[in-house]
């Protein structure tokens, strides 16, 4: 059993509601640090080594450091709960079990930054969660928590949940802000930077639900306690959502620092393999990390061991390395086709581009149509070279990261899978049906590679 | 728009939904209010059978004292709202990575078939409609589907038959409002 930090209470019977929550040492962090300065908050965050949970892995008392605080414009925070990369659900997990968890976290971090109007900006997917949280802020309201003049402390704050229309786009910060001034979720050129200048001109810092979650213990312990917990530069516990083909899908928090091995196989986390078959790609970190193929899972291309941490996961780059994202940790096995699986992120990439700039626009429709294509049969071996061309034209070309999300995927997929590519393009009467390896998984047809030329 | 016009719907702004529309309203400051736009289009939509016409998005431009086009271009990027009539009971599948691993599209096609609609059709009934999705963050639950404010999990087609005939008896809820 590792330190748990944000799941610690997350099974007491009626944590939801205020009432259990305070009970339980809810708010401690609020009533502590309404006695401090502001700026010693940032700096225990900064001390604890916290880094962004959303998928950047960004410094989070770094980036609360450039809040303009000179300007004297109305400076706001804004919580990112609008989850939409597949392979993700720790936020909703977390939202859904103990909303008080993250109003706590938003009460703390606004007074640290000065923010006295704060906003959590959800999914609208998620519209049982919103729901659950307007509820929770409701009792924070009733219970004095947020206001006017907070405890006695002469701070005000106001916070709201607002809930999204269905984009992914809207997760990148300054599309999330766009879209909560009521606009198309279409991201900003940056600089300026929201910390200068975000909702509605004003300096703004947007932070992960996890992150803002776990600010309540660094208040309440210390940073330096915090930054014990895990392993190096990767402080902390983490959130990783499993999905995919193991035993026991699901939400778990962990230490960072132990091995893939122990978290992919031991009984407390995902179980082993579902049914026991092979194991044959992992995403450890949301659909845009490139997919490891099995020999690289558990050990690096070093042979050292793998480890949960954002830089054993990165460690190789993306040749032979991945990525700890957002720790949308998806698993797949033998039945999995690579290619209809890059297919299906090619297509959600493709409809979740905002269409501001061509490459992306452009390229992942282009992206889509020749996996289908492959897919289908009706591939050419010249088309895994286009598709090779298309990712690397897309990636660092856009004024969001959308674009190299969308063309990770698929250059990893070419750069481990092109066997499984070539084998689509060769043997189309044995892809017919969309459940070709289900039926007749890839280790057992790859010997027929080798009896044919082209 | 002209295709969107077609269909009819009857607008019933009740003083219940005022009074809702006014407090999201009020959450974000004074000269801000277009920042409600998208919680008052959700509150709208649920409150119109899940779709939203032209006139009905006329009615959000003049809750927020702006111009219709800045309704109609977040109405036309956002996934969520409905442009033309749907059925009263949408099941919306998640058809993502780990949604179609776990036999996403096969519990759709069944639940096309058992209902007699392709996808993004409605039944002649109006009752039910069937649409494909993009990841819906229950990637751990799959395969699964969204009906209103709610989501369905680990599904199999014993459950979609179940879920199909509450539906019809009027013993699912929509919303949580």
């Amino acid at each position: 059993m590792g330190q748990k930090i944000l799941f610690e209470k997350i099974h007491i019977p009626g944590i939801k509601t205020y009432d259990v929550y305070r009970e339980n040492g809810g708010y401690a962090s609020v009533e502590k640090a309404l006695k401090m300065n502001p700026d010693d908050i940032t700096e225990e965050v900064k001390t604890s080594g916290l880094r962004g949970r959303g998928g950047a892995g960004f410094p989070v008392g770094l980036k609360w450091s450039f809040i303009d605080k000179k300007s004297g414009n109305p400076r706001h925070l804004v919580c990112n709960a609008d989850e939409s990369e597949p392979g993700t659900f720790k936020d909703r997990y977390l939202m859904e079990y103990i909303p008080h968890l993250l109003i706590e976290g938003m009460i703390t971090s606004s007074f640290a930054l000065g923010a006295n109007l704060s906003y959590i900006y959800i999914r609208g997917e998620y519209m049982w969660v919103y729901k659950t949280l307007e509820r929770a802020i409701k009792e924070a309201y009733a219970a004095g928590w947020l206001g006017k003049n907070i405890k006695g402390s002469g701070f005000d704050l106001d916070l709201h949940v607002h809930c999204g229309g269905g984009a992914y786009i809207c997760g990148e910060e300054t599309a999330l802000i766009e879209s909560l001034e009521g606009k198309r979720g279409n991201p900003r050129i940056k600089p300026p930077f929201p910390a200068v200048k975000g909702l509605w001109q004003n300096p703004t810092v947007v932070n992960n639900v996890e992150s803002i979650a776990s600010v309540p213990w660094i208040l309440l312990n210390s940073g330096e306690d915090y930054s014990k917990i895990g392993l190096g530069r990767s402080t902390g516990t983490k959130l990783f959502s499993v999905s995919g083909h193991v035993k026991k899908p699901g939400v778990y928090e962990i230490e960072m620092g132990m091995t893939v091995d122990e978290f992919m196989n031991s009984d407390e986390y995902c179980g082993g393999m579902i049914d026991d078959r092979p194991l044959k790609g992992l995403i450890p970190g949301g659909s845009s990390v490139p997919i490891l193929p099995n020999h690289l899972i558990f050990k690096t291309a070093n042979g050292e061991d793998r480890l949960m941490t954002y830089e054993s996961l990165a460690d190789g780059g993306f040749a032979t390395g991945s990525s700890l994202g957002s720790g949308g940790f998806i698993v797949y096995n033998d039945t999995a086709c690579i290619v209809r699986n890059t297919w299906n992120f090619s297509r959600f990439y493709h409809h979740e581009s905002c269409g501001q700039c061509s490459p992306c626009r452009e390229g992942t429709g282009w992206m889509e149509k020749i996996l289908w294509r492959i897919e289908n049969g009706q591939g050419t071996e010249e088309d895994i070279d286009v598709l090779w061309s298309i990712q690397a034209k897309i990636e660092g070309n856009t004024i969001c990261p959308l674009g190299d999300a969308a063309a990770w995927p698929v250059a990893a997929a070419i750069r481990h899978f092109r066997d499984e590519f070539e084998y689509h393009i060769r043997f189309p009467e044995k892809i017919k049906n969309r459940d070709h390896f289900v039926n007749e998984p890839f280790e057992k047809v790859k010997h027929l590679m080798q009896n044919t030329t082209v | 728009m002209e295709t969107l016009q077609r269909y009819h719907q009857d607008i019933n702004i009740t003083p219940a939904l005022t009074e809702r529309i006014n407090e999201l309203i009020s959450h974000y400051p004074e000269g801000r209010q277009k920042s409600a736009l998208l919680p008052v289009l959700h509150e709208l939509q649920d409150a119109h059978d899940n779709w939203l016409s032209v006139e009905l998005q006329n009615k959000a431009a003049e809750f927020l004292n702006i111009t219709p086009i800045e309704v109609y271009e977040v109405v036309t990027f956002y996934t969520m709202f409905n442009q033309k009539p749907v059925g009263k009971y949408m099941l919306e599948f998640c058809v993502t990575s780990c949604c179609a691993i776990n036999k996403a599209e096969d519990v759709m096609d069944y639940a096309c078939e058992k209902l007699g609609v392709k996808p993004g059709q409605v039944t002649a009934d109006g009752l039910f409609s069937v649409v494909g999705v993009q990841c819906l963050g229950a990637c751990g639950y799959a395969p699964m589907l969204q009906l209103g404010d709610f989501y369905h999990e680990h599904l199999t087609t014993q459950k979609v038959d179940q879920l199909i005939a509450d539906c019809k008896e009027g013993k699912i809820t929509l919303h949580d409002k």
